[in-house]
């Protein structure tokens, strides 16, 4: 199946972090510094993505404000009209290093905040003093010009906080806020049962959000990742594999999602061994779930599946042992009061102490 | 700080795309595209039509009058379809008020 033109790209510049979160989205085995792509791969890479059809670009890691090439790479890819948007934590950059960025052509900062409270921010990222850096970071971001998203990434221990975050991403003046509960693969897997929320934490978070949406349209775009554990049907990860996302590892693997790699029998190609349409095209990691025709029952013959694409293959990996399955959110996959149930009784049980992303734990 | 309020559209509002949302055309798709923060945006003709004259000089009346005239429709058919389209965009913050605009940051 030939693909369509893809309309972002991840590029994860490196995995180095000056946080901890224990749900990092990065693989458990983290990669060093010495792995990381150059400069020049990165500025070729913007040009590959712009001739392939990529529109923006999410500029992430890891802290991609760690490498000091960062506003070269942006200028690259603005150069290219490449919308540019960075993921940081904001406890790296200087108020000129934020300038720095915009002057280079950076269109929109989404900055993570851990927690509403400094104590639930320095609970979860183990970086003392977090909170107040991220909240003066976010006032140069206004203060250069650029719009703001806040992401608040929603789990046992801040569940509470979900009314408090409304009112800091208004303090902070921020466009957007996305109440993000944890997608659980690699280290939040690893975590789950530190994290997953109870079911009526969940009902009254929906409740505060949706009052919180009518009342402040216009002013705050509220964003909602819900709860998958919770879900009655999956999300359309990605917009279907291999459809809309490329993603780029340190190292320069190229995956059809950030989590590809807990899929043990897939094989990926890196760049810059291959171009970026030989493996938009050609990569067998990609082709493997595109388009409907991988999929078995329940979703080969369900009318959903051009809705959701069978959910996340990476979720299915990880709770049903077989990344070609329904993913286990949908109320259709015979795993699915499995995993309802795996919920209900973590979360129901006193959390155990979080498994911290370092290099080195996660594979230990 | 400059406290945020939803800008309620009417005849009078002079909508304009804010700094942060652009529209592009991509020659490889060869579409217009309007790229926002976490969103790209694929407007049909008419969408496209409005969203052009959001240039920031001319007013929901004025952007509707000269639709109007462009697709030789009645102005009282053409107008609510805008003054609709202008809210509901600039509810997402994808157009924020001309005026109000030079206040903020953006």
């Amino acid at each position: 199946m030939m693909p369509g033109p893809p309309i972002g790209l991840l590029a994860e510049l490196t995995h180095r972090c000056p946080l901890q979160c224990p749900y990092c989205s990065n693989p458990k085995a983290l990669l060093k510094a010495r792995s990381e792509l150059s400069t020049v791969t990165w500025l070729d890479v913007a040009d590959q993505a712009a001739d392939l059809g990529a529109l923006q670009v999410h500029l992430s890691g890891g802290e991609p404000t760690l490498r000091t090439d960062l506003a070269e790479i942006i200028a690259g890819f603005a150069r290219r009209g490449v919308y540019t948007n960075l993921i940081t934590a904001g406890v790296s950059l200087k108020r000129d290093g934020v300038a720095r960025l915009a002057e280079a052509g950076l269109d929109h900062v989404q900055l993570s905040i851990q927690g509403a409270r400094p104590e639930t921010t320095e609970l979860i990222g183990r970086f003392k003093g977090g909170h107040e850096r991220k909240c003066t970071f976010a006032g140069w971001v206004r203060e250069a010009g650029l719009p703001l998203t806040i992401n608040a990434p929603i789990h046992r221990h801040n569940i509470g906080e979900v009314a408090e975050f409304i009112d800091l991403a208004l303090a902070l003046d921020a466009d957007r806020l996305e109440i993000a509960n944890v997608q659980y693969y690699g280290w939040a897997y690893l975590n789950r049962g530190a994290l997953m929320p109870e079911r009526d934490a969940i009902a009254r978070q929906v409740d505060i959000v949706e009052a919180a949406r009518q009342r402040l349209a216009g002013v705050l775009t509220i964003d909602f990742v819900t709860p998958d554990y919770y879900a009655d049907y999956p999300k359309p990860c990605m917009g279907g594999w291999g459809s809309d996302v490329i993603t780029i590892a340190p190292d320069g693997t190229v995956l059809p999602c950030h989590a590809a790699m807990t899929i043990p029998d897939l094989e990926f190609d890196r760049i810059p061994e291959k171009t970026l349409a030989e493996i938009w095209i050609g990569s067998s990691a990609f082709n493997r779930f595109r388009g409907t025709e991988w999929m078995a029952e329940p979703c080969r013959s369900c009318p959903r599946k051009h809705l959701d694409f069978g959910g996340c293959r990476c979720q299915a990996m990880a709770v049903t042992g077989d990344a070609a399955n329904t993913d286990p959110a949908c109320i259709l996959s015979p795993h699915h009061d499995m995993m309802a149930e795996i919920a209900e009784a973590e979360s129901r049980t006193d959390a155990p102490d979080f498994v911290y992303r370092r290099i080195g734990v996660g594979t230990a | 700080m400059t406290v945020r309020t939803r800008l309620q559209i009417d005849d009078a509002s002079v909508p304009a795309l804010p700094g942060y949302v652009r529209l592009h055309y991509c020659t490889v798709r060869q579409a217009w595209a309007v790229l926002a923060p976490e969103r790209v945006y694929w407007p049909d003709e008419t969408s496209l039509a409005i969203l052009r004259l959001c240039d920031g000089t001319a007013s929901a009346g004025g952007i509707s009058a000269r639709l109007a005239e462009d697709y030789d429709a009645p102005l009282g058919a053409v107008k609510p379809d805008v003054l609709e389209f202008l809210q509901e965009w600039s509810d997402r913050r994808l157009l924020i008020s001309a005026e109000s605009g030079k206040g903020q940051a953006l």
